[in-house]
């Protein structure tokens, strides 16, 4: 199954990854052979399979929502590229 | 002295024959001397390992030492250490020193154990090769121009190499098992949620299970009982007790019901690794196990439906890396779009820009039950066969691998090849099942994996098993030449 450019360039904006004019071709060509492998799941009868979530079919756990861990916001924020009186900094989003 | 086993360093420690810290300074010169030639190490934590060792020596002279105290082991770069960088691999976190330990990390701390540093693997845990690290490839010690399989191929190399007696790794397809087979070594990948994954930097949340690689099946039953275990920061985590796991390994496998699949046989796998399989096979009889041959007819099903749920999980969980609150940020971005989409294209390799896009492409609009809950429905039938399975026979056994290690670069141009390297060792993640990989012998002079697959939660069966075979034959003792 062929990918074309065109649909890389809407995927590569979906993931927000940007792929090089140059790299495209070779991109497409890449992801229609992984395509084209998993596409032998279309010919298998699923009919009344229930979707697999988790193996031992176990239920997400619940807890109390009570505060266990202790503030740490300085040590988080200076793992940032930039951040700015408490705050992660982004270019402008807003004029 | 680094030739000892976890088991021998455990008793050396405590008879005084040696101390933590010249086990410790040993190792590390070994890592100095000789790891250049296979790159199995990211970060050397030397002076904190020595630390740490004159921490157990201390302990162990007060006689009040918890199980691993003062024994030297190596973790994936996939756990988070505290203070300590984890780069999982990638340019995106090459700067990445967490303010926090992986509960991996914090069970082996607690268990007296010696980090000697965080061992090299394919970015973000994705490859068979260990080709796609940031930080280059490794080399397999028993031919340094070959791959040692992958993901956890620095982990299982620096274990082969004779660098650490055992290593922490991860498994989301095969990533312990084929690096243990390509390697000589022994890996265990347990029952989906026996190992915490809090810290362990996620690839694909529903595939994703630590485990160790050691060189015996011994070591592997000493690493597991450290690391498994519930854990309330992992709501996966199975909330079931954990055990002793070296407690039934001298147990007799007389009466065992051995199944092997027919579906492990066929083509693509080497003849020389087929031959070694059944010969391991054999031994097992002689041992007193049965053989069954069984069928898991949804067998092939299993790398594509991985290739849909892999790259879709994978492309929810890193699109946390958005060049904002940790990571790679690309310089000068014009605006927040620019950002995202360069600090990405820029922080990411060419295989974890690939997942992504697939796994984008699998979840979009109009593709979802088409690709990911179809992959789901067949995950179910793929578990059904096991689960049949299971009602004849107690153990699971077949090759880990299909060939041995192949040359570095074989098989870079075609991801479609390198993925039907992990061809029998997805199903197992898929199902959840625990797996291991030993060594039963040598193809064309590389080493053979004999995989076995137990039913859940019969890790201490499994260990037990793989501990006998390692009794009745010495595949597990050969040493790569290149760690002599």
């Amino acid at each position: 199954m062929a990918v074309d450019a065109q649909t890389v360039e809407k995927l590569a904006e979906l993931a927000r990854i940007a792929i090089s004019k140059e790299t495209i071709d070779d991109v497409s060509s890449r992801l229609g052979d992984v395509l084209q492998l998993v596409d032998q799941l279309q010919a298998v009868n699923t009919d009344g399979v229930e979707p697999m979530a988790h193996p031992l079919d176990e239920v997400q756990v619940l807890r109390r929502d009570q505060v266990t861990e202790p503030n740490r916001r300085e040590e988080f924020l200076a793992l940032a590229p930039q951040t700015e009186a408490g705050l992660y900094l982004v270019p402008k989003v807003i004029d | 002295m680094h030739q000892l086993t976890i088991a021998e360093i455990i008793r050396g420690l405590r008879d005084r024959q040696f101390s933590s810290v010249e086990i410790t300074s040993h190792l590390l010169e070994r890592i100095q001397q000789l790891d250049s030639q296979f790159n199995s190490f990211i970060t050397v934590t030397g002076e904190q390992a020595i630390q740490q060792a004159a921490a157990a020596d201390a302990r162990l002279a007060q006689g009040n030492a918890p199980a691993l105290c003062g024994v030297p082991i190596a973790h994936k770069d996939i756990f988070c250490t505290n203070g300590v960088r984890t780069s999982c691999a990638s340019k995106m976190l090459d700067n990445f020193v967490p303010p926090y330990d992986a509960t991996v990390v914090d069970n082996f701390l607690q268990a007296g154990a010696v980090s000697l540093g965080k061992t090299n693997m394919d970015e973000f845990a994705m490859g068979s090769s260990n080709e796609s690290s940031y930080y280059g490839a490794v080399k397999n010690p028993w031919d340094v121009e070959r791959i040692p399989g992958g993901s956890s191929g620095g982990s299982a190399a620096a274990v082969a190499a004779q660098l650490v007696p055992a290593t922490t790794a991860s498994d989301t397809g095969g990533s312990i098992r084929q690096p243990a087979a390509m390697t000589g070594t022994t890996g265990l990948k347990p029952t989906y949620g026996r190992v915490s994954r809090w810290g362990m930097i996620a690839f694909a949340s529903s595939l994703d299970q630590g485990g160790p690689i050691a060189r015996t099946a011994e070591d592997a039953a000493l690493m597991l009982s450290v690391m498994a275990g519930p854990d309330t920061k992992d709501s996966t985590c199975l909330d079931r007790p954990t055990q002793d796991y070296t407690a039934n390994l001298n147990e007799s496998i007389s009466g065992l019901k051995i199944g092997v699949p027919s579906e492990y046989f066929g083509e693509g796998l080497d003849s020389e690794v087929g031959a070694r399989v059944q010969e391991a096979l054999k031994e097992y009889e002689k041992l007193g196990a049965e053989l069954v041959e069984i069928s898991l007819p949804h067998s092939k099903l299993a790398v594509p439906a991985y290739y849909v749920i892999a790259p879709a999980e994978a492309s929810a969980n890193l699109s946390r890396f958005d060049g904002v609150r940790y990571g790679y940020r690309c310089e000068n971005p014009a605006d927040l779009r620019d950002l995202y989409m360069r600090s990405r294209g820029e922080g990411f390799g060419e295989e974890v820009k690939r997942r992504i896009l697939v796994g984008s492409y699998a979840l979009s609009a109009g593709y979802y039950d088409a690709y990911y809950n179809k992959a789901q429905q067949v995950r179910r039938l793929i578990k059904q066969d096991f689960v049949d399975a299971f009602q004849k026979v107690d153990v699971i056994m077949g090759p880990t691998a299909p060939n041995p290690a192949f040359k570095l670069g074989e098989k870079n141009a075609d991801p479609v090849a390198m993925y039907l390297e992990d061809i029998y060792t997805i199903a197992t993640n898929l199902a959840g099942l625990p797996g291991m990989s030993i060594p039963c012998g040598f193809a064309h002079g590389l080493p053979v994996g004999l995989q076995l697959i137990g039913n859940y939660l019969d890790e201490a069966r499994m260990l037990n098993i793989a501990h006998q075979f390692q009794q009745a034959s010495d595949w597990h003792q050969k040493i790569a030449p290149a760690a002599q």
